[in-house]
């Protein structure tokens, strides 16, 4: 049976991860090829790493990093932060990303997905979109969730899918380091209307709220980082305790 | 023992370059005919789309010279497709190695693409899968699949049972990503290198 995915993800900032509260007030949170390694030993089914600054300082991820990482970890992960073209990817690709993740610069130039995807497939590209509940209404924000956009989340989710998203990986701005649980009723309704994967992010506190994201928010995969770096709850614990709860899990 | 991994340009070859590089067996990653009919295994891996890695194999004339080679050959995820009589991926018609179709995952209940672990079940004779469980875990991402043929060695089921591993003479395939299954993919690996 296909499995539920628990995926940490490593913010990475000037070559150290670092997780900070609604995108700001960055923490380090240590060496990101060392954590990689360890979550990939832990149980970890993929990982998720973000050059969070690329966007904002116009810098490329850094395809060296990814390589040491892809050097020590045997398990999938994806790539993102400052990709905005067809050679972008496949700088990352080559690096030893199995999959990438666009956000900005899909919002700015939305072809730029159906042509990732015909280049290299729909499974390897994920578009990451980070929504903020504003004036009644879930809007996309980009550069690391400061900037709004015009654009609506749940209308969005079904266009990245048209264009040919393999996956969606929906951060909750209101949610993300409040460690009060993800966002599960906006999940749900994106998960409901999509045909594709989506990943969760943002919110995770307690072992339960995995089981409430996999649950009443319909998510494939459940995203967290702060708890796993400051090791407040162990991977293989978290996987225990979903599959005594009848979520299916890979241990 | 040589290893090649075939080199062209909708692959991601990286991960099976560093999934190699973790059991630390040297290789070659090229399209060089020699090399490649003198290697004593050939990985041929593959992330993509099918019409655009047919593309790239036909131009270096690789889609000719992968279905005559004799040694033992690994195909992976769109290598295993590329592999078969066609695909329904833009209509594409593939290398003609394994004589089966590839088809679209249809599903109004599960989602597409099929993504993440999930577990196949091996024939008890499949070498590849000599000292693992009979059921193991490992990771999948692909929209389209291969059915249940007399060419299927391990089965894994999403919408439908479907081809996890594929073997015909020294052509040996596996739909899923071995170079990123954790221990068990690293161990499918080392089996196809010791046959």
């Amino acid at each position: 049976m296909l499995t539920k995915r628990i995926i940490p993800c490593l913010d990475i900032k000037d070559g150290r991860t670092v997780k900070g509260t609604n995108f700001v007030d960055l923490r380090d949170a240590g060496d990101p090829v060392e954590l990689g390694a360890l979550y990939a030993q832990e149980g970890a089914d993929e990982l998720v790493f973000l050059d969070i600054t690329a966007t904002v300082d116009d810098r490329k991820t850094l395809v060296n990093l990814v390589r040491e990482v892809a050097r020590h970890v045997n398990i999938p992960f994806t790539v993102g932060g400052g990709i905005s073209s067809i050679q972008d990817v496949s700088v990352l690709l080559n690096a030893g990303a199995d999959k990438v993740s666009i956000n900005s610069s899909a919002v700015r130039n939305p072809d730029l997905i159906d042509e990732l995807a015909l280049q290299f497939g729909s499974q390897c590209i994920i578009v990451a979109i980070d929504t903020r509940w504003v004036d009644g209404t879930d809007w996309v924000h980009t550069h690391g969730g400061r900037k709004i956009t015009e654009i609506q989340t749940i209308p969005w989710a079904k266009e990245v899918e048209n264009r040919g998203a393999g996956e969606i990986l929906l951060t909750s701005m209101d949610a993300d380091g409040t460690k009060a649980g993800f966002a599960n009723a906006l999940t749900a309704t994106v998960s409901s209307n999509s045909s594709i994967p989506i990943i969760a992010s943002g919110g995770a506190g307690s072992m339960e709220h995995f089981y409430e994201v996999f649950t009443e928010g319909k998510a494939d995969a459940g995203l967290a980082a702060s708890i796993f770096h400051f090791k407040e709850i162990a991977i293989l614990d978290l996987k225990n305790y979903l599959a005594s709860k009848g979520i299916p899990m890979r241990i | 023992m040589e290893i090649a991994i075939v080199k062209y340009n909708a692959g991601n070859v990286a991960s099976v370059m560093y999934a190699l590089d973790r059991i630390g067996m040297p290789y070659t990653w090229t399209d060089d005919e020699a090399i490649l009919r003198q290697a004593d295994k050939v990985i041929f891996p593959g992330v993509g789309e099918a019409s655009t890695a047919m593309a790239h194999l036909k131009e270096k004339g690789l889609d000719l010279l992968i279905p005559q080679l004799k040694q033992p050959v690994l195909a992976t995820c769109i290598g295993m497709q590329l592999l078969c009589k066609h695909s329904e991926e833009n209509d594409t018609t593939c290398m003609g190695v394994f004589d089966v179709e590839v088809k679209r995952f249809q599903s109004n209940e599960l989602k597409i693409p099929h993504v993440g672990w999930n577990s196949i079940q091996a024939n008890q004779d499949n070498p590849l899968m000599e000292g693992l469980k009979k059921e193991e875990f490992v990771y999948f991402v692909h929209s389209f699949y291969v059915p249940v043929n007399p060419l299927t060695t391990a089965v894994c089921e999403y919408v439908q049972p479907f081809s996890a591993m594929l073997h015909q003479d020294n052509f040996y395939a596996a739909q899923f990503h071995a170079e990123i299954s954790g221990m068990a993919g690293q161990r499918i690996i080392e089996n196809f290198l010791a046959l």
